[in-house]
């Protein structure tokens, strides 16, 4: 059975905030066109934070998400510093007790995750929001491991779906949020929280796919 | 435009840095630097009362932090909620051991970070009520009120929620007080010119030269249509159609009116429309009780201003005239 080791993969939180410092430019850019333009710069900020807080040291993937969650909920204001905050406390709350994580306890944890967002957002798939990545993106995993996919496939169609479900913002119409104000004029763009959030997951995919062992 | 900043990315702590200098007899900080408290909060067994928004509009929120006001605001960055952290921290520095209640504006990010915030002092085993601000007539039709924005009319919730928590009521009574006030709010916002967020460097909406934009939002937010631009007297009837008719208001009932300019429109023209306003609302068989002209919320420096008229009783009408003293020129 393929799994790996919560202990070992506290680096993960440090790639996703890497990757998102490397997109704060392109998410503002997105975010500009429809919203007011500060999604990449106060990603940056705070995924930058967390990652000064465990750079020094060797941390596990529940430590380093509880950190993140924690930085992104009491540093950064808005709607996505709660969001993504409640989001990766509640990935870090559910991982197991024991070190080993497999593709029952992974999909936990991202169920987890969503749980907490949906219980403080109040939008749905189709609303142009990060939920339009998060959902489809673990209903994929969920339907892959009860097709009998391992692990590492399972992420695979993790990842496809994150990025499907991000480029399916494109054709909709904001229904929560500020752009939701725009309503037609918000059609034409990507939403820039479906997008971080196809960064976060695609990166999650890639770590822990590194990380499997059998 | 040329502005008095000295790092976009610091206006709002520069901000509240200059505001509490100016203002020391009146508010203070605690450890939290986005969250500003009345110099004399908490009041032990009085009902503390809070709110909280992105900055941008002041003097509003900061400005109404004081004697029988606000115990705490809540700051954010411009025009973004503030964190769930600073909103639990304005809720402790506001406890005086009968709860809290927050009133706060219809905006995503508020919402969801007065809500957990409210979660966080539950924990402390404070006791917090909420009354989110919806006065916003434009911002979605009549069957979806619960869906408009707050804007000006949060001022009388304030007012009235502050004087009433300091008269000594329970946290129900305080909570129910506020959402009488903005339920009996309405208010319109209208737009001449645009404004801009110094670290994204241009406006994040436009307005045409020539144009007037009818029912925009407090952050630029599309309003219900945009026409030539046409006389003050034009403009305000406009203003006092949408609200009235909106409102709904039997024949002699008591009002009170607030104009506020959007921040770049000068005091002699919020006068002028104040001026069509008051004849209009009179026109309409209703009573002015009282009129404020200024700068109460604003928006950077956008072009244009609000009009909120609130429908009063008789209680209301009591904590309307309280006496307070705070910041703002209210």
């Amino acid at each position: 059975m393929q799994h790996f080791s919560n202990a070992a993969t506290g680096d993960i939180v440090l790639a996703m905030a890497d990757r998102i410092i490397a997109n704060k430019a392109y998410l503002s850019e997105i975010d500009g066109k429809i919203g007011d333009g500060d999604h990449g710069v106060n990603m940056a900020k705070g995924f930058g934070m967390a990652a000064d807080r465990l750079r020094d040291g060797s941390y596990r993937l529940s430590e380093a998400l509880d950190t993140l969650g924690t930085v992104l909920m009491s540093e950064i204001g808005g709607s996505m510093g709660p969001l993504y905050g409640v989001m990766f406390t509640g990935f870090a709350e559910s991982l197991p007790k024991s070190d080993a994580v497999d593709s029952t306890a992974f999909s936990r944890m991202l169920h987890a995750g969503l749980d907490e967002v949906q219980s403080i957002g109040g939008a749905k798939v189709g609303d142009k929001t990060l939920l339009d990545t998060l959902i489809p993106a673990i209903e994929a995993f969920d339907q892959a491991t009860g097709s009998g996919a391992t692990f590492q496939n399972a992420l695979v169609a993790l990842r496809t779906a994150a990025e499907a479900g991000r480029d399916s913002t494109i054709d909709l119409v904001a229904k929560i949020g500020r752009a939701s104000r725009l309503g037609d004029r918000s059609r034409g763009v990507l939403d820039a929280g479906a997008t971080s959030c196809a960064l976060i997951l695609v990166t999650l995919a890639e770590g822990v796919t590194m990380k499997l062992t059998s | 435009m040329q502005r008095f900043i000295n790092d976009p990315d610091r206006v709002v702590e520069d901000t509240v840095s200059g505001f509490v200098k100016a203002h020391a007899d009146l508010v203070r900080l605690g450890n939290n630097p986005r969250v500003v408290i009345a110099a004399n909060a908490p009041t032990l067994g009085k009902v503390g009362v809070v709110t909280g928004g992105g900055s941008g509009h002041e003097p509003a929120f900061i400005g109404y932090v004081g004697r029988a006001m606000l115990d705490a605001v809540a700051v954010g960055e411009l025009f973004s909620s503030p964190t769930a952290r600073s909103f639990h921290d304005a809720i402790k520095a506001a406890d005086g051991g009968k709860g809290v209640v927050c009133l706060y504006g219809n905006y995503a990010g508020d919402n969801m970070n007065v809500k957990m915030a409210t979660r966080l002092a539950a924990k402390d085993g404070i006791e917090v009520a909420t009354v989110v601000a919806n006065d916003d007539v434009c911002s979605a039709g009549p069957e979806a009120r619960e869906k408009r924005r707050g804007v000006a009319g949060e001022i009388f919730m304030w007012k009235c929620g502050s004087a009433m928590a300091a008269a000594g009521a329970n946290l129900e009574a305080v909570r129910a007080t506020a959402q009488k006030a903005i339920d009996n709010c309405r208010s319109i916002g209208v737009g001449l010119g645009p404004c801009t967020l110094p670290a994204v460097g241009h406006p994040n909406f436009t307005i045409e030269a020539g144009t007037i934009e009818i029912g925009i939002g407090h952050h630029g937010e599309p309003g219900i249509r945009v026409e030539p631009l046409k006389s003050a007297a034009e403009t305000a009837r406009d203003m006092c159609a949408i609200v009235l008719d909106d409102h709904g208001l039997s024949l002699g009932s008591e009002v009170a009116v607030l104009i506020s300019g959007l921040g770049a429109t000068p005091l002699n023209e919020l006068y002028i429309l104040n001026d069509t306003i008051a004849a209009e609302i009179e026109a309409r068989g209703l009573k002015i009780h009282r009129t404020f002209v200024g700068n109460y919320f604003t928006s950077l420096e956008m072009v244009g201003a609000t009009l909120t008229i609130m429908a009063l009783d008789d209680e209301l009408k009591t904590l309307l005239d309280v006496e307070v003293r705070c910041p703002a020129p209210f």
